[in-house]
């Protein structure tokens, strides 16, 4: 039938463009950056690495990996985390441009090699070695000098894995792998976390100053504040997302940002934070689309008897 | 003055007809408002895009509701009020959103349906014209808009769309296309800022809409006395032709009144419209949300790739590849070159492209180049890119200015 024929060249047109302006467009202005499935075992930095540094980064890797292999015993290690808690402590203290992470739920939002590395060298395991002339500049680089051999790493390692792990909601998973440098305004957290209700004007006020010297202090730090990733999640695709946070390096060369090290589960709970504060409308929209679309289904079927009505005895 | 009947109730219809005459009124403009018979479903895009329109002007009620006009509050007005707290708000901007970009497709079908059949001509010049006039006012409509936001792709988009208002370099002819303090004065500051988005608010909600309104309703008088064209350009006479009609010779008759015949086939194409549409709304609307306005502003940090809508993609590729003075004048072509179609086409024949030698030829180069020049203008402009875009470009121009030469001597089908 003609307009059959007519609506097959509309559509094959309409579509090409499409492909044109999206699909094939995009894939031209952002280079293609391969994930690595949260497995982190130096790889993907030996390859980005710089002539000067690519020995350097083998070795460690190299080091990491075979640490990996030792089988750690948590309850030695657990003698020895109390030497994090020194920094570690929630206390929600800057030192050295940064508060110290909470390890509540480490053990679920680190990678076990990404913790080996980051304990044996900071600075290479967040892939900021660039930022630092040695590790020890680097705010955990005190580390080094408290667990030293690989047998102590890999025992903190198993007990962080035994012992800090647990349910957390998406919310507790940002604020500890995220939250001490990207405020999330609609999620109401800032780097001290979430804003509480004041009673008097001059108290909320001096909470800002307290903010603001805190951003000052990371600012110093970073180079430049970290974005708020209220609506980061549709600013972003799905795939830079989970690329950048894999190793921020391979879509930001040179940046400040280190890599944070989330096993897949600890990215879904921070993937599930952003899509609260920046898309929650999505479960509505899943649950709302399908009766529209039915709604209009049934709409065409009558108009298309209607049609019909009227115009059978035209021809 | 007529006949009053002294006994009619007020407001019965009697009483109105000997006031405001409606049954001629409902005559004229509805059930004896003919249209041939001999169409197919694009005859319908000009109802889907009254539809569409309608469909912006509701959704930008609501978001109008609580979207604030301010530098400091504008993005979070619309990324956290309206998508996060207000009910149902986000639904309303993704209605307004893919509409904006959707309302842009049927136009360009309406347009290009218009241009096969010859719908432009011998008569209905003033069709044409006031529907280019629409596309120039839906264009600065959706741009004002893409303001509002005021992410980072609305203020670098503003930044580049106003700059092209400084004119010629003050070197081409002594300066005379060249306007000191022009851009200034369009933003009402150096960059853009508070002024200029307030001014572009006022443009989006007020002025430009009102235009539109007018002007879609002079494109409606424009189109009842020509006629809608049909699927083979035949001349009607359209008395004959309804005479048949009212008499029941429908058969007959190559015409249908506009209700509710023409208009029950209408109804239909735009469900099947509104299948899409509400498919888009819900499930696939990141194509008309550009993800570099999920940054805020920022005046400090240009984006990598700044790239309008897809709308407006051809036309930036023909301003692109140049040279500023050049591009410049190839992009004011690029304006005015569909306005000038029923004069450029220098052949009497009303048919469609298919049928008219080298026009169908013209036709489907000029579709072909289009879509090339879109999707050019979205690519970075590198490599073989920028060359293809030169090319396409360069083809644009040369198709406008051979029409006269290949429509002279066509001869009648």
């Amino acid at each position: 039938m003609k307009e059959f024929k007519i609506l097959a060249v509309v559509v094959i047109l309409s579509l090409i463009t499409y492909w044109g302006v999206e699909p094939f467009a995009h894939s031209q202005m952002h280079k293609h950056v391969e994930g690595h499935n949260f497995v982190y075992d130096g790889a993907a930095d030996i390859a980005e690495a710089s002539k000067e540094k690519v020995a350097a980064k083998k070795a460690f890797w190299g080091e990491v990996n075979q640490i990996a292999k030792l089988p750690g015993n948590a309850a030695a290690g657990e003698a020895l985390y109390a030497t994090c808690m020194g920094c570690h402590n929630g206390a929600g203290i800057n030192m050295g441009g940064v508060i110290p992470p909470n390890l509540d739920h480490a053990g679920s939002l680190y990678d076990k090699n990404y913790l080996i590395a980051l304990i044996k060298d900071p600075a290479m395991a967040s892939n900021v070695d660039h930022k630092y002339a040695s590790t020890m500049m680097h705010p955990m680089g005190a580390v080094q000098a408290m667990v030293t051999t690989p047998q102590q790493i890999a025992d903190v390692v198993a007990y962080i894995k035994a012992k800090k792990v647990g349910k957390m909601t998406p919310q507790v998973a940002y604020e500890e792998a995220c939250g001490r440098c990207h405020a999330d305004r609609y999620g109401n957290l800032t780097q001290l976390g979430a804003t509480p209700k004041f009673k008097t004007e001059k108290e909320a006020l001096a909470h800002q100053m307290k903010v603001l010297d805190e951003q000052d202090l990371i600012k110093k730090y970073m180079g430049k504040l970290p974005p708020d990733l209220s609506i980061m999640i549709r600013a972003r695709s799905e795939q830079y997302m989970e690329t950048f946070i894999e190793n921020p390096q391979t879509q930001l060369p040179g940046t400040s940002m280190p890599r944070v090290g989330l096993t897949k589960e600890g990215y879904e709970s921070v993937k599930a934070y952003l899509e609260e504060t920046g898309d929650p409308s999505k479960d509505a929209r899943h649950a709302i689309g399908p009766w529209v679309i039915l709604f209009f289904v049934i709409f065409t079927v009558l108009a298309y008897f209607w049609k019909k009505h009227h115009w059978k005895d035209l021809h | 003055m007529a006949h009053f009947d002294e006994k009619a109730k007020p407001f019965s219809h009697k009483w109105l007809n000997e006031r405001m005459a409606v049954d001629t009124v409902k005559k004229v403009l509805s059930t004896e408002y003919w249209i041939p018979k001999d169409i197919n479903f694009l005859w319908a895009m000009g109802m889907i895009l009254a539809a569409t329109f309608g469909l912006l002007i509701i959704s930008g009620i609501f978001l109008l509701m609580y979207y604030q006009p301010s530098v400091e509050s504008a993005f979070d007005s619309v990324n956290y009020t309206i998508m996060n707290e207000v009910g149902y708000g986000w639904l309303w901007r993704h209605i307004h959103g893919v509409a904006a970009s959707v309302v842009f497709l049927v136009i360009y079908i309406h347009m290009f349906t218009g241009i096969y059949y010859g719908s432009y001509k011998r008569g209905r010049e003033m069709i044409w014209l006031t529907g280019m006039l629409l596309f120039v006012l839906f264009s600065a409509e959706a741009f004002s808009g893409y303001m509002l936001p005021w992410g980072q792709m609305s203020y670098w988009a503003g930044m580049v769309i106003t700059n092209l208002f400084e004119g010629f370099s003050p070197t081409i002819a002594g300066g005379v296309a060249n306007f000191p303090g022009f851009v200034e004065w369009l933003r009402g500051d150096y960059v853009p800022g508070q002024a200029f988005l307030t001014r572009f608010f006022m443009l989006h909600v007020f002025l430009l809409p009102l235009v539109i309104i007018a002007v879609i309703v002079l494109h409606f008088a424009t189109l009842r006395l020509p006629h809608v064209n049909n699927q083979h350009g035949k001349e009607i006479d359209f008395d004959e032709a309804a005479k048949l009609y009212k008499e029941g010779k429908k058969k007959e008759s190559k015409v249908i009144p506009f209700n509710p015949v023409f208009l029950s086939k209408d109804i239909f194409v735009m469900g099947v419209y509104f299948i899409l549409f509400f498919y888009l709304v819900f499930f696939h609307f990141d194509f008309a949300m550009d993800p570099v306005n999920f940054d805020p502003a920022d005046g400090l940090k240009t984006p990598a790739h700044i790239y309008p809508e897809w709308y407006f993609l051809w036309s930036y590729e023909i301003l692109r590849p140049f040279n500023k003075d050049l591009g410049l004048i190839a992009f004011g072509f690029a304006q005015v070159a569909f306005f000038l179609l029923p004069f450029l086409d220098k052949s009497p024949v009303v048919a469609p492209a298919n049928k008219r030698g080298l026009f169908k030829v013209w036709f489907w180069v000029m579709i072909v180049d289009m879509i090339v020049l879109t999707v050019m203008g979205k690519l970075p402009p590198e490599g073989i890119w920028t060359v293809i875009g030169l090319v396409a470009a360069l083809v644009f121009i040369a198709l406008f200015v051979v029409l006269p030469f290949i429509t002279k001597n066509e001869k009648k089908a």
